[in-house]
């Protein structure tokens, strides 16, 4: 077990390389630094001082090896637009884009698992049928415009919940949290079911799919035969084996949901990670590009790791070494 | 009083070109303890009488005719909840593919105590204990330690040993094993078969045992019912059948094993194959490969009849009767 997850972070170490060269080449071919930041009017001594201050008359792998060497702390130097270090403006974001990714993709487990077991049990039921109809629209409507049609029904007609923003938050150390006061829970309902309705429509499909494809096999048949009741096994033996895929998928759409709430947050303005980095592209800000981009690197690596973790616990057949012989 | 009653049984299929009768007009008794073998071509009905007994056809399979009693109480038109107390508690099941029959994400004492505890008042630590003494019983060394182990830590003759456990832990009254060891190395089956019998005896378990093993069920069974597209050929005990078939198509399924005490030339073979269920022929559904054919056989449809100490759907015993 402990030898398989040094072998994972091992295996992990070349993603993040890349990833960083990748980051490192945005600000050789990415826009020129220099001319963003001294703006319109400056000398050639004034250049000149600025490209040795940021190091960039260095040869190219020395100014990688200062980059990764900083990187590895946590370190992305200074955010081109508003002159403050990356790092802290990340740490600054990141709470509220991860408090609405895991509210997405936890509505998105608890609706969409429970609706894709019924959907695969009773497939011709009128509800199975609404269900299934009703997640071709999660499917096919774009993000952003589910976005502005919530907007529009429970902001602007209703009037019930906030139509941007974050609401008031909690400061938890140096994280802040919209969990614990009523206008944060308010603001943090429609862009969470934004973000997670399309991951709850693909989450209810492949529950469906696969507890179709579970409910044939024999040992669903021979656990009928013992007399097993319906609940131990719909949701004890015919869930779990459906876990597998479901595990992997909604690990990945995690990170997707991390990655890119971009939309999400630029419909609502939330103050996230992803409005953050919308921001920055528009001013070719590119520390904090290079910085988003190696963070979200880690974070599907990181889930991988978990992922693969879940798989050992869910499906004993994986857990090698352990057998017993015959 | 018979334990297991079948009276008539038809199912049907509906299906977009027409309705399929899968069996037809199946009759037979099963005696408290008796073993009754099962025998006939793939596709003849015989796993299909073992999925109706059970209540578990597969839909859209229907029962569309005749009856099933267990201890003379009507079992085939149950409501779902109520024919499930009845499965694996009077009616236990053997299916034919260890390596597939068992959860592959539970241990086998999880599955073995969760069938226990739905069917008996006793609690987890009990039936543990129970399930302990199950898997000595079948024959799983070091039952104690193995009890935690998943089904692919074991052999596929082991797995039909749990599997076997499994269907008898509740105590049920009935044993419908389905091929229990087609898919199993012909070394084991001996094995297995042995113990499944010691076991049903020792217990005084019923026994439906549906394979096409001649030699499992001249082994094991008391009587034999002989199964063609979808209806009962013949039945009878185990001895007269295998020794003196009536039925002109038991008599072809006999005379194609070989004997092992003596030589001969050629085995018989019966030819042609089994009619499709969408076109069985008119009468007797085996006339057309009947050596024994008649006028009578391609018109009219033989019931069950005496013949001798068997009973034959075949026109050549209808002396004497009406």
């Amino acid at each position: 077990m402990f030898s398989f997850i040094v072998s994972r972070i091992l295996q992990a170490l070349p993603v993040m390389f890349v990833v960083s060269l990748i980051s490192f080449a945005m600000f050789a071919y990415v826009g020129d630094p220099v001319a963003i930041m001294l703006g319109q009017d400056f000398t050639e001594a004034q250049r000149e001082a600025l490209v040795r201050d940021l190091g960039l008359d260095q040869p190219f792998f020395v100014q990688f090896a200062t980059f990764l060497g900083n990187a590895v702390q946590g370190e992305f130097g200074l955010s081109y637009r508003l002159s403050r270090p990356v790092a802290e403006l990340i740490a600054e974001r990141a709470p509220a884009t991860l408090e609405l990714a895991l509210t997405a993709a936890f509505i998105a487990l608890m609706i969409g698992v429970p609706m894709g077991v019924y959907t695969g049990l009773y497939r011709n039921s009128w509800l199975s049928r609404f269900f299934l109809t009703f997640s071709l629209v999660g499917v096919s409507l774009p993000t952003f415009l589910i976005g502005i049609l919530l907007i529009l029904t429970f902001s602007v007609w209703l009037g019930w919940l906030p139509s941007f923003g974050r609401g008031d938050v909690t400061r938890l150390g140096w994280w802040s949290s919209g969990f614990f006061t009523w206008s944060g829970i308010k603001a943090l309902i429609l862009p969470a079911i934004t973000l997670g309705l399309f991951q709850l429509t693909l989450i209810m499909r492949l529950v469906r799919s696969e507890m179709m494809e579970v409910l044939r096999t024999d040992y669903i048949k021979f656990a009928r035969a013992r007399g097993l009741s319906n609940r131990a096994i719909n949701f004890g033996h015919a869930l779990k084996n459906t876990l597998v895929p479901v595990i992997t998928i909604a690990g990945l759409q995690l990170g997707g949901i991390i990655a890119f709430a971009i939309v999400t947050e630029t419909v609502f303005q939330w103050p996230g990670m992803g409005l953050l980095f919308i921001q920055s592209v528009g001013a070719a800000d590119i520390p904090v590009m290079a910085a988003y981009l190696m963070l979200i690197a880690l974070v599907f690596v990181t889930i991988n790791l978990i992922v693969d973790l879940l798989y050992y616990a869910v499906d004993p057949r994986l857990r090698v070494g352990r057998g017993k012989g015959h | 009083m018979s334990l297991l009653q079948v009276k008539n049984l038809r199912v049907e299929f509906p299906t977009r070109r027409g309705t399929l009768v899968a069996l037809d007009d199946v009759s037979f008794d099963i005696a408290p303890g008796e073993v009754l073998g099962v025998v006939g071509e793939s596709g003849a009905g015989k796993s299909m009488t073992g999925a109706a007994i059970i209540g578990l056809l597969e839909p859209p399979g229907r029962i569309a005719k005749g009856e099933i009693l267990l201890e003379g109480r009507r079992i085939d038109n149950l409501p779902y909840e109520q024919m499930r107390r009845i499965r694996g508690r009077e009616i236990g099941a053997i299916f034919q593919d260890p390596l597939t029959t068992l959860n592959p994400l539970y241990t086998i004492g999880r599955q073995l105590v969760e069938t226990m505890t739905t069917h008996l008042p006793i609690t987890p630590a009990e039936a543990r204990e129970k399930a302990i003494g199950w898997l000595e019983l079948v024959g799983i060394p070091a039952a104690r330690e193995r009890i935690d182990s998943y089904p692919h830590e074991f052999s596929g003759g082991m797995r039909q040993r749990v599997v076997i456990a499994l269907a008898l832990c509740a105590e049920p009254k009935l044993i419908v094993a389905d091929e229990p060891t087609t898919a199993l190395d012909v070394s084991i089956q001996a094995q297995v078969i042995a113990m499944l019998k010691t076991l049903a005896r020792e217990k005084g378990t019923a026994m439906m045992l549906v394979t096409h093993d001649m030699g499992v069920i001249a082994e094991t069974a008391d009587r034999v019912a002989v199964m063609y597209a979808g209806r009962i050929a013949e039945i009878g005990p185990v001895r007269e059948v295998v020794r003196q078939a009536r039925h002109p198509y038991s008599q072809g399924l006999m005379g194609s094993i070989p004997p092992l005490d003596r030589r001969v030339e050629r085995l018989q073979q019966i030819d042609g194959a089994m009619p499709r269920l969408t076109a069985i022929p008119k009468g007797c559904a085996y006339n057309p490969r009947c050596p024994k054919v008649f006028s009578r056989c391609a018109v009219e449809r033989p019931e069950l009849m005496d013949a001798g100490t068997t009973r034959a759907a075949c026109w050549l015993y209808a002396e004497g009767q009406s």
